[in-house]
């Protein structure tokens, strides 16, 4: 790959951030990322005729949240699931990167369940947020979507090639600094990788970053390196997080990484403010900082691309 | 006769007080924490074995206690909720916010007199 379209430069990578709110599209071929100009709207039709949608990512949707940042998160999470449903074409799957709900509360569980029951998509997948495993015993989310993964809350399946992979990274925490993911579930993590091609596309989701964004606020996972030291030997890795209702990406090699926006409320930028608590902001402006984003798979060669979208 | 009982216990735990200048006498309302900003204050606090400490979250985000030691775990504190554990053994109790874990605290318990 010596030619120059292969090179993501950094000035490259800042463009691609600022198109953000409308909408981007990063094209990963071969492992290498492309940036997409969506003002450009040959090369978006031309991309889109030959787009076959993987999966959409819902995160952070907070069900049971109702103070001023947003009083009905309810009626945004509908907003978001009547944009996926209004799909031309349909995404094989549902991912959703935790904190489904916001206090773990059975009734919040349930309202979150019959609100994405509405998914014209009936196949969801979904890891655990700090704020669905909050509660004392730690067992409202395993009791509902433990089932997967034999209540460890991580997992792996495939679809059309590509591998996905679950895992969670809220349950383990080093006091004073960042969640983990733990040495059981690096060992599972290490056997589910063993003997795959290289040339699978991969696909994680977990809900915090799987990279240090900023560590005062626990936005990183402190044995995220171990992972990402398996996951490099593959051409092609988008992971993808939540937790902090915002995108921030960045590319390392053939790893892009990504946060995805929150359904519920967005958050202040990293370390603006006294702590990671929900934004208020003018109503008129919220949908607009609300979101989700979509894997699409491309074929000859097998690529996947991201496309982030705004509830506005 | 009630009253001078009262007067005479009071007088009692004050002089208790003076004496061991080094315990915190228990506040009026008990020994309370306060979430408050994201952080525990205050971040450590000592108490006598047999004590009752008490969380109170005053932050608009959730937050929880948790012990290291997995000793005691509240559920989902929202904003006005508390949590009450009772400390029977000396030791050193450390917690975090399972949600925000960069809150951390420390409980002291000293011996009972």
């Amino acid at each position: 790959m010596g030619d120059s379209g292969a090179l993501i430069t950094r000035r490259d990578a800042l463009h691609c951030m600022a198109l953000g709110g409308a909408g981007t599209l990063f094209t990963l071929a071969g492992g290498i990322l492309t940036p997409v100009d969506l003002a450009d709207a040959a090369a978006a039709e031309r991309a889109a005729a030959q787009d076959v949608p993987l999966c959409v990512q819902l995160s952070d949707t907070h069900i049971g949240f109702s103070k001023p940042a947003n009083p009905d998160v309810a009626a945004t999470l509908r907003l978001a699931i009547d944009r996926i449903n209004g799909l031309p074409r349909q995404p094989a799957f549902v991912l959703h990167t935790g904190d489904i709900t916001h206090l773990s509360k059975p009734a919040e569980f349930d309202a979150a369940a019959q609100l994405l029951g509405n998914l014209k998509v009936t196949e969801l997948h979904t890891v655990p947020g700090e704020h669905d495993v909050a509660d004392a015993t730690v067992s409202e989310y395993f009791a509902r979507f433990g089932k997967a993964s034999a209540s460890r809350g991580y997992y792996s399946f495939d679809h059309a090639g590509v591998h996905l992979i679950g895992l969670v990274n809220v349950l383990d925490f080093r006091a004073g600094g960042l969640g983990t993911l733990g040495a059981a579930q690096l060992a599972w993590l290490a056997a589910d990788l063993k003997g795959r091609s290289a040339s699978t596309p991969v696909v994680v989701f977990a809900h915090m970053p799987l990279w240090s964004i900023y560590e005062p606020w626990g936005w990183g996972t402190a044995d995220a390196e171990e992972a990402l030291t398996m996951l490099r030997r593959f051409g092609s890795v988008t992971i993808l997080n939540g937790h902090i209702h915002q995108i921030v990406q960045k590319v390392e090699g053939h790893v892009t990484f990504h946060t995805a926006r929150s359904t519920a409320f967005p958050q202040p930028a990293a370390g603006v403010g006294a702590g990671p608590g929900p934004l208020a902001l003018p109503a008129a402006e919220l949908a607009g900082a609300l979101g989700l984003s979509t894997v699409t798979v491309k074929r000859h060669p097998l690529a996947l691309s991201l496309t982030d979208a705004t509830l506005a | 006769m009630r009253a001078s009982i009262a007067t005479l216990a009071l007088a009692m735990s004050l002089t208790v007080a003076v004496a061991r200048a080094a315990e915190p006498r228990a506040p009026a309302a008990g020994y309370v924490i306060e979430l408050a900003q994201f952080a525990f204050t205050p971040t450590a606090l000592t108490v006598p074995a047999g004590t009752t400490v008490r969380w109170k979250n005053l932050d608009g985000e959730p937050h929880t206690i948790v012990s290291i030691d997995g000793l005691f775990r509240s559920g989902a504190l929202d904003q006005g909720d508390a949590f009450e554990y009772a400390f029977s053994k000396p030791g050193s109790y450390r917690y975090v916010c399972s949600i925000h874990p960069q809150m951390t605290g420390t409980i002291i318990v000293t011996a009972p007199r």
